[in-house]
């Protein structure tokens, strides 16, 4: 485990999400200090107990759907009131469409591209001013392999995931004056309740797994991580593979 | 669907699972017949339930609140023994029972009742457990207690999950100085030089086991080791309390990498080995007293794709002759085993009705799968274990008909009221003569 000089607090969006939780973890255990926030109350008061068991000296939560933008200004107001010196903020909600019913219909579409897209953004505008006038915080949020490419079976949540990733590189060019990093992860398919319904074969890894890599690559400041790292390979693969092939292909 | 697998690798299922991330999932909406899965570590089919699903428990793994003044930790059932130990051993507190892996969920291991080499001086872990919440399939959920609930909570405690599911349990620790065990070793050669033993340090040591040779005959028939222990202050500095397993079994081992002269040798070189340090009392991490085998990540694929048996039964005090008999069966029959661990039960008694620990001596090892001479084997032993008055341990069996079973657990009717009647298991409709 990498050692950091001080505590520190963490703001995590999407605390009840199953990755999220075993991040908390990671930072519970060292003894930092947090923020949950999470649409479902009951819930977050559970992650809550858990966090404090196992040693943040400081637990809050907060609930919110994020898909309510009207609010955002609101809940970092929230967020502000309960502590002004935030050392992450960590981005771990998102949702799965069914893809067809995204086909038969735009509402479904828009649903996907907000909890995916664009309530991040609008977080993020509001974050970025802050933390732009101020130095050394980092912003870390959970992307997906899925970005890299449009593919039939899951272009919509592709397209969230890949507007995403591109939103994140424009704010970590403009925040790396103010020494903020901006983290993008790249997770393949992670075996957590999004994916339940799925037949999970070889690549297939636990959220613990990912969750560390998260870890690692927010205390080392990194800008795009691919976790597992095997990723990076098989994205490089297929990313290569020239468009007048790819479009013929059924993935 | 999704495999799912018993430690000893005979059935393995294909089989449909739901893998609720709040305990307040809903039962009443599932079709077909239900049976919680804890982690896998039960060795037979009591934690599989192939005609139905299986509710795999593992992403409940909350903690809910420790007291550390009292030793007071209640979790989700789906922590395992390693995520509490984790918490606790820093801490100063430690499971007040264990079993020989810290691989179990707490709610597996309640519904096993699983015992540990304390047994003399604890009993099972059942006597520790303050409380759970039994979630039933009517949508009811039971807060059980040796207080509340009182016939649930006995039902539950050895139940093999077929009661209902534990959402959360609360469990009483015991204080521990240090993170090592003192351990002494004393060889032995037969089974009285082993009661004698074990009668002398189960008054001043709160854990023992012995080891025993089950592939020698002759002058080394019933030669042994036995293994005491008590947790001790000590000022080697506390080593982590994660300790992941070092080396790792990847792939299944060839049939033939299991046969009596491998068994042999390796039971000799252990033999040897340990005996090098008997009589001085040692120093051992716990994670090397109580999980030795955890260091080697997936031991069991040793025994290739066909799998193994692990037959485990216990004699009353009485009997040992019985146990003098079932060994020489062993010996000669020249299927022994890698790893045979033999231990005397206390009289402390269980509040569960089904549980399987009783005043006695036990007998745990493995068998590689031959097919119809290993069953054979494992048939007339049952037969010894019957005739005694003894049990079998159902967390180890795949096979044990329905007539030994009602023989091994006679208050299995008083014990069938209890179960919630969409929960069931292939262990179960094996010995109850239900078919579905
Ligand atoms: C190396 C090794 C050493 C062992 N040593 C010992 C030992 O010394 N002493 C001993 O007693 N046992 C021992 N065992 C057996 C093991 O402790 C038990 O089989 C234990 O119950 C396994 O726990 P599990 O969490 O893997 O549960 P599983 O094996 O998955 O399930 C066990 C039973 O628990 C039920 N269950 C699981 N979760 C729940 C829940 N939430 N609510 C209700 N029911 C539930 C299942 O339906 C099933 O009937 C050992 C096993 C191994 C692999
Ligand atoms: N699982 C994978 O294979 C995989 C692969 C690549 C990337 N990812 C990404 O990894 C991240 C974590 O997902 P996960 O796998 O851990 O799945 P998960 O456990 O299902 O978590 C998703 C979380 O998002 C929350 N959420 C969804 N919509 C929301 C909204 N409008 N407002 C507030 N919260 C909302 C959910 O809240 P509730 O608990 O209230 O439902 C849930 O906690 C996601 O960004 C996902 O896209 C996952």
């Amino acid at each position: 485990m990498i050692k950091k000089p001080d505590n520190e607090t963490i703001v995590i969006f999407g605390a009840t999400s199953a990755v999220g939780q075993m991040l908390a973890r990671i930072h519970a255990e060292s003894g930092d200090s947090m923020i949950l926030v999470a649409r479902n109350l009951d819930r977050i008061n559970r992650v809550a107990a858990d966090l404090r068991t196992r040693g943040a000296p400081l637990v809050e939560c907060l609930h919110s759907d994020f898909d309510n933008t009207q609010k955002h200004s609101e809940l970092l107001e929230n967020i502000e009131e309960r502590c002004t010196d935030i050392a992450k903020y960590y981005f771990f909600y998102g949702s799965l469409p069914e893809q067809k019913e995204c086909e038969a219909s735009w509402s479904s579409t828009h649903n996907a591209l907000m909890t995916n897209f664009l309530s991040v953004v609008s977080l993020l505008t509001l974050i970025a001013n802050k933390v732009e006038k101020e130095t050394g915080r980092g912003i870390v949020v959970v992307s997906s392999v899925a970005g890299d490419r449009g593919r039939q079976s899951n272009y919509i949540y592709g397209t969230a995931k890949g507007a995403l990733t591109i939103f994140l590189q424009g704010l970590r060019n403009r925040l790396y004056r103010s020494n903020c990093s901006v983290t993008t992860m790249k997770p393949g398919f992670i075996d957590t309740p999004m994916t339940r319904d799925f037949d999970k074969g070889l690549l297939w890894v636990k959220p613990e797994k990912v969750a560390q890599d998260i870890y690692k690559a927010a205390s080392r400041r990194k800008d795009e991580v691919y976790t597992p790292g095997f990723w990076r390979l098989i994205m490089f693969i297929i990313n290569n593979i020239p468009e007048i092939i790819f479009k013929r292909l059924s993935l | 669907m999704t495999t799912y697998r018993s430690w000893a690798y005979c059935p393995a299922s294909r089989q449909n699972a739901i893998k609720p991330a709040w305990t307040d999932f809903d039962l009443h909406k599932e079709t077909g017949s239900l049976l919680p899965f804890g982690n896998g570590r039960s060795y037979g089919d009591s934690c599989l339930n192939s005609d139905g699903i299986v509710i795999d428990g593992r992403l409940l793994n909350r903690f809910i609140s420790f007291d550390v003044e009292q030793g007071i930790l209640r979790c989700e059932s789906g922590a395992t023994f390693a995520d509490i130990l984790a918490l606790t051993v820093p801490k100063g507190w430690f499971l007040p029972v264990t079993p020989g892996t810290k691989y179990v969920t707490l709610g597996g291991a309640i519904a096993n009742d699983v015992h540990g080499k304390n047994h003399h001086q604890d009993g099972t872990l059942g006597r520790h457990i303050r409380c759970f919440e039994l979630k039933r399939s009517s949508g009811k959920k039971l807060i059980c207690s040796p207080e509340k609930n009182t016939e649930f909570f006995a039902a539950t405690i050895g139940g093999l999950g077929l009661t209902g599911f534990i959402s959360w349990a609360e469990v009483q620790l015991i204080k521990i100085p240090s993170s090592f065990i003192e351990v002494e070793t004393t060889a032995f050669h037969g089974l009285e030089e082993f009661c004698a033993l074990s009668e002398q340090a189960n008054v001043k040591h709160r854990y023992s086991v012995a080891w025993l040779d089950c592939a020698s005959s002759g002058k080394q028939f019933a030669r042994g080791l036995f293994m005491s222990g008590n947790h001790i202050d000590c000022d080697k500095k506390s080593k982590s309390a994660l300790h992941e397993p070092t080396i790792s079994i990847p792939i299944n081992f060839p049939k033939q990498a299991i046969n009596r002269y491998s068994i042999r040798a390796f039971n000799a070189l252990y033999f040897n080995k340990n005996r090098l340090s008997a009589g001085k009392p040692t120093k051992q991490h716990y994670d090397d007293f109580f999980y030795p085998l955890d260091s080697i990540g997936n031991w069991n694929r040793i025994y290739g794709s066909q799998g193994f048996y692990q037959y485990q039964f216990v004699v009353p005090p009485s009997k040992l002759v019985v146990m003098e008999k079932a060994l020489n069966k062993i010996v000669a029959s020249g299927l022994g085993s890698f790893l045979a661990v033999l231990k005397e039960f206390g009289d402390l008694k269980s509040p569960g009705m089904l549980s399987f620990p009783r005043p006695g001596i036990c007998l745990a090892l493995d068998f590689a799968n031959r097919g119809n001479i290993t069953l054979k084997l494992l048939q007339e032993l049952d037969h010894l274990v019957m005739d005694a008055g003894g049990a079998v341990y159902p967390a180890k069996d795949v096979r044990m008909s329905s007539q030994a079973f009602q023989s091994y657990f006679p208050n299995y009717s008083e014990f069938e009221a209890y179960i919630d009647p969409k929960f069931s298991s292939d262990f179960w409709r094996r010995v109850s003569d239900k078919k579905t």
